[in-house]
């Protein structure tokens, strides 16, 4: 029997029919196609799925999707500003932090999650951060200076009174 | 992964009372509890388990918070996340094994959603939280329609993923009593990698005399080397009530590794995880009783 969902994705609220056993990675690509969001292992071990819940990272392969009712999502379509990208995401263009770009948007949603929490982190705190993300193609270090370049740029968009 | 999650009912009670209703009207069936689903999601997905019924307690707010301190001891709520507690500034002195603990299990998107409670009722013999229980003789609050009542730590879990758990009954809070004075703990896991499940654990808790040498009471827990989380019951009266030495350390870890009972899997053999499991209570003893003559 369907149930009822009602959340804001992106800022834009969404009431749907679910079966139950339905994950939240589903309702975001197959029925919102947010196709940013990838379903990789779908068992809740390589993080390439995260996305943000009221603020939080979670894997959205492990999360029934009524679980997300009334909660507020973020999935990597809506970090840009229009056509302007986000810092964390510009970063990730600059220091290379990405080759086929799988992990890529969870690793940039994991990031948000930390930098909203932690704005100046050390190297060793954006390790224990990102430890659940697998990269088979790009190496964790340009990842990690990604991330600490995108806390540079966020805490100088800060200075100028700029948004986000 | 192929996902043959069955079909279910989905139930999301407002009130503790409104889920203990659903659980004795549905609990003898094919009914699941579902918290964080961390754990618990991958069984569906996996068709191992295949409920007509699920009750999904996340909401349940009344049952996330974490209360107490030193001289009173702390009460968790059980869908308090991993995270909540890591976090946690009552997470002090010698309740900071549990923040230190926690901060190794999995990976933040886990600890940001799973609970504490879904930890321990899930019963996995290689769960980080189990062992730190055993140490700061925690007890479990259980709630059914006929009542609360209260479990030791070391009585809960009697196998693999077996717990004293009723079907019609939530895991409702975790008790700590105020730790004794001049008492240190500490918790350490063995992983391939950070954030792993453990191949083994180990957690001590020591209380000194006011002399601050010699050992006056402890308790060594080990994760991952039985069916369940078990206390090292022959290093404990090793060690209690004598001066405590770097050669009696390493005496009481050879007696654990013989307590435990691993199994040998595809990786990792019986006796390497014995051996590990001695180093590590050899290991956190000596931390643990630093940290004691410290507090
Ligand atoms: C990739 C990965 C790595 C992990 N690594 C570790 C690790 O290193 N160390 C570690 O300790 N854990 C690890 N875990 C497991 C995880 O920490 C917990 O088991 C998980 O957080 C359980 O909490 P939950 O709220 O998600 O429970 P769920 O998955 O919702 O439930 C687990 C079980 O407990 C039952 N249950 C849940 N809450 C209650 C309750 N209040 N009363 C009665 N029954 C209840 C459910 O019915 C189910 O059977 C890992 C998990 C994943 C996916
Ligand atoms: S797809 Fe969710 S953790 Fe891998
Ligand atoms: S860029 Fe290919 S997996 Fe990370």
């Amino acid at each position: 029997m369907k149930k009822e969902l009602k959340f804001v994705v992106n800022g834009q609220t969404y009431d749907l029919w679910i079966e139950p056993k339905t994950v939240l990675v589903q309702v975001l690509r197959d029925e919102l196609g947010l196709k940013g969001t990838k379903r990789s292992c779908d068992s809740g071990s390589c993080c390439a799925c995260t996305v943000l819940l009221n603020g939080k990272a979670v894997k959205s392969c492990s999360i029934l999707a009524l679980q997300a009712n009334g909660k507020e999502i973020l999935t990597v379509e809506g970090l840009a500003n229009g056509t302007q990208l986000h810092p964390i995401q510009e970063a990730f263009l600059d220091n290379w932090a990405f080759q086929c770009g799988f992990c890529t948007s969870g690793q940039m949603m994991a990031a948000k999650g930390l930098l909203d929490e932690n704005p100046d982190p050390a190297r060793e705190e954006i390790q224990l951060a990102m430890d659940g993300h697998l990269c088979r193609c790009t190496g964790y270090n340009m990842i990690n200076e990604a991330i600490q370049d995108a806390a540079k740029r966020l805490q100088t968009q800060e200075e100028q009174g700029g948004a986000k | 992964m192929k996902n043959i999650m069955n079909n279910f009912e989905y139930f999301a009670p407002g009130s503790l009372e409104e889920a203990l209703k659903l659980l004795s009207q549905y609990g003898e069936d094919e009914c699941k509890i579902i918290a964080g689903g961390q754990s618990l999601i991958i069984l569906l997905k996996q068709g191992l388990i295949t409920p007509q019924y699920v009750i999904d307690i996340k909401g349940l707010s009344e049952l996330d918070s974490i209360s107490g301190n030193e001289k009173e001891g702390l009460k968790i709520g059980a869908l308090t996340t991993h995270r909540a507690i890591e976090k946690s500034p009552l997470m002090q002195n010698a309740f900071c094994i549990l923040a230190e603990m926690e901060q190794n299990v999995s990976s933040v998107e886990t600890r940001n959603w799973g609970t504490i409670g879904g930890n321990i009722a899930h019963g996995d013999p290689s769960g980080d939280p189990a062992p730190v229980m055993l140490v700061l003789n925690a007890k479990y609050k259980l709630a059914g329609a006929k009542g609360e009542r209260l479990v030791e730590a070391e009585d809960f879990t009697s196998g693999y993923f077996e717990t004293d758990i009723g079907h019609d009954e939530l895991l409702t809070e975790i008790q700590i009593p105020a730790p004794p004075p001049r008492t240190g703990a500490k918790f350490t896991k063995f992983s391939q990698l950070q954030g792993d499940y453990a191949i083994a654990s180990a957690a001590v808790s020591m209380t000194l005399d006011a002399d601050k040498k010699t050992c006056a009471d402890i308790r060594i827990a080990m994760g991952s080397v039985a069916p369940a989380p078990m206390r090292a019951k022959k290093a404990e009266y090793l060690l209690r009530g004598k001066v405590i030495t770097d050669d009696l350390l390493v005496e009481a870890g050879r007696m654990a590794s013989e307590e435990a009972s691993p199994t040998s899997d595809a990786e990792i053999s019986e006796q390497y995880k014995r051996e590990l499991v001695g180093t590590l209570v050899t290991r956190v003893g000596k931390e643990a009783f630093e940290r004691a003559a410290m507090a």
